[in-house]
């Protein structure tokens, strides 16, 4: 099935396969050309397909009014990234070389726990945080997103951990090394690229989260940008331009860890793949 | 976005393989062997059971309390809220929304997955065969799954506009009228799918994709020596050998298309009416999507959909389970 020339008879696979990325990714190019386009332009019939003339009106907006969003995102993002991991990777830990008694029972609460809806547990949460006080403030936030995050992060954490050779374990203990010692100086630095990978999604799951920040944090000073893009969308429905510039500002992480960290991202999918 | 978690799942009964099949026979001596006692696993483990008894368990059961008390936005501060019993999901089964939203939730499911899964599939059929630039071309799909919701959402509505949207304009070469996609009640629902197809495919794509690393190719050879053409081959092979991968993916997609709320909010918020209204989108509207929350009904309807995706969800796991002992 696979060519074994590759080259002069495959070149037409290779025109398919950029006419269908073309075609997949034409919302994506249509987002960054109308984020160029002047006002005046966003009405032309027919459209402009090209920013011959572009504008940079929409990102001067971006910059003037949604650099605190971005900030806080990023805020947000790190602090949900700091938190799963210090959640998962132990638990992870536990799960697969400690025999932690209910093991079962709890990879199958995790499984579950990916299933819930995340409007439901939006509501919940906001049951919860408005007794607290915790509405519209940061930490609440980075709560609630990553409660999506850190099921997953468990899991990956074990199905990797689980393969790592007992003898390197029993290195450790013959040395003298409890279990915190293992984890610390053995356990952790071999699952570098999981923690890579849990980050990554608990970075990216944070930074894209509508649903929490639109129900926990709506009256907030410091609103993600995720907020940022649908307020805008609901107070200036004519300025799309400058809608679509916030979009592509709001897209560069995922740019940045596409380009950078492809491997982690695949790996994150078909998780359990990453191997050193 | 939050279709990737469970692909942990998917991976572990096929790629973790390699990881726990080395593991178990050791894990095994290990119960012998005196090692850090079991106290040592419950530290390790404490801070995920603190954190799912708090942030999974109490927001759950204080969802459970709203749908059995009549909560206005005043009792919800006050916490004096009336007990009602089952009542507030009577009302939710007898109200004219329940038909239509679960009538919208199958049809934006089902249409969604089956859609996604075969676009999905042939996507990862074509990049099987390795050309020049298919490993780049393969990466790029999955930028559209990489990106916050709310951008793609937007970017869709923006296209999707009746006077100026691109997609409209290009349909009008064609000779087609003017479709108001997202103010239209006929076609709201089939817009916010067509976008939500969109979201999915990389998902598909690459999921698919490792499954068919994992037929071996001298199946493929052994075939085309008999003479088989890429169309049988794909029938007698490729998908005979990949259906428990499609079926693990086609439920974990519908799972996850249960939940969708944030593509169709920002698209349509619902509407026009209820003619693009789920079930998940109309717990969300009823709680925070107008002026006047209204927790009781919302937390009862989302109660619905944690029953609704359970029951897949379980089945998900049974196919799972089944799959690991064969």
């Amino acid at each position: 099935m696979t060519a074994r020339r590759p080259g002069r008879k495959t070149w037409w696979k290779t025109a398919l396969g950029v006419l269908f990325t073309a075609l997949m990714l034409f919302p994506v190019y249509w987002m960054f050309n109308v984020s160029l386009t002047r006002t005046r332009d966003l009405r032309a019939d027919p459209p402009h397909w090209f920013p011959w003339d572009p504008t940079f009106e929409g990102y001067e907006a971006v910059l003037g009014q949604q650099l605190p969003a971005l900030g806080t995102s990023l805020l947000i993002g790190a602090g949900c990234v700091v938190l799963t991991v210090l959640v998962a990777a132990p638990a992870g830990y536990a799960l697969a070389l400690l025999n932690l008694r209910g093991r079962r029972t709890l990879n199958f609460v995790l499984l579950v726990a990916q299933m819930i809806p995340a409007v439901v547990m939006a509501m919940g949460f906001y049951a919860v945080y408005v007794r607290l006080g915790l509405l519209n403030t940061v930490g609440g936030l980075i709560v609630a997103d990553s409660t999506v995050a850190v099921p997953f992060a468990v899991l990956l954490y074990t199905a990797f951990m689980s393969g790592i050779p007992r003898e390197m374990l029993q290195a450790a203990r013959m040395d003298g090394a409890g279990a915190w010692r293992t984890f610390v100086s053995v356990v952790l630095p071999l699952s570098r690229n999981s923690t890579l990978t849990v980050s990554l999604f608990a970075f990216l799951w944070a930074w894209s989260d509508f649903i929490f920040a639109s129900t926990l944090n709506r009256n907030g000073n410091l609103i993600p940008i995720t907020l940022g893009i649908y307020n805008y969308i609901g107070n200036n429905t004519t300025q799309w331009n400058a809608i679509m510039a916030t979009a592509v500002v709001a897209s560069v992480p995922a740019a940045v860890l596409l380009v950078v960290a492809q491997r982690y991202v695949a790996a994150g999918v078909t998780a359990g793949a990453v191997k050193d | 976005m939050t279709t990737i978690p469970t692909a942990v799942g998917t991976s572990r009964d096929r790629r973790g393989v390699a990881g726990t099949v080395p593991a178990t026979p050791a894990g095994r001596r290990r119960r012998h062997a005196p090692g850090p006692s079991r106290w040592a696993a419950v530290g390790f483990a404490a801070p995920l059971l603190v954190y799912l008894a708090l942030f999974y368990a109490y927001p759950l059961w204080r969802n459970i309390d709203l749908s059995v008390h009549d909560y206005t936005i005043r009792a919800f501060v006050q916490g004096n809220a009336e007990f009602v019993g089952l009542e507030k999901y009577a009302e939710v089964f007898g109200s004219s929304t329940f038909p239509a939203a679960l009538w919208n939730t199958a049809v934006f499911t089902i249409v969604s997955i089956v859609l996604q899964y075969s676009i999905g599939l042939a996507l990862a059929v074509f990049f099987r065969s390795s050309f020049r630039l298919s490993a780049v071309l393969r990466g790029m799909f999955l930028v559209p799954w990489l990106l916050p919701l709310i951008v793609s959402a937007s970017t869709w509505a923006w296209m999707l506009n009746s006077d100026n949207g691109i997609v409209n304009s290009v349909l009008a070469a064609f000779g087609v009228g003017q479709i108001n996609w997202l103010t239209s009640p006929d076609t709201a629902l089939l817009a916010v799918t067509i976008a939500n197809i969109w979201l999915g495919i990389p998902f598909n794509l690459v999921i698919l994709y490792s499954g068919l690393q994992n037929i071996p190719g001298d199946v493929y050879e052994a075939a085309s020596l008999d003479g088989a053409g890429a169309w049988k081959q794909f029938w007698s092979i490729t998908f005979p050998l990949l259906r428990p991968v499609s079926a693990i993916t086609l439920l974990l997609g519908l799972i996850y298309t249960l939940k969708v709320v944030d593509v169709i909010w920002v698209m349509t918020t619902g509407g026009p009416g209820t003619s693009s209204t789920t079930l998940a989108i109309w717990s969300y509207r009823e709680a925070f999507g107008t002026g006047q929350p209204d927790f009781s009904p919302a937390a009862a309807v989302g109660n619905v959909l944690i029953l609704i995706a359970l029951v897949f969800g379980f089945l998900y796991l049974q196919l799972q389970r089944r799959q690991e002992e064969s």
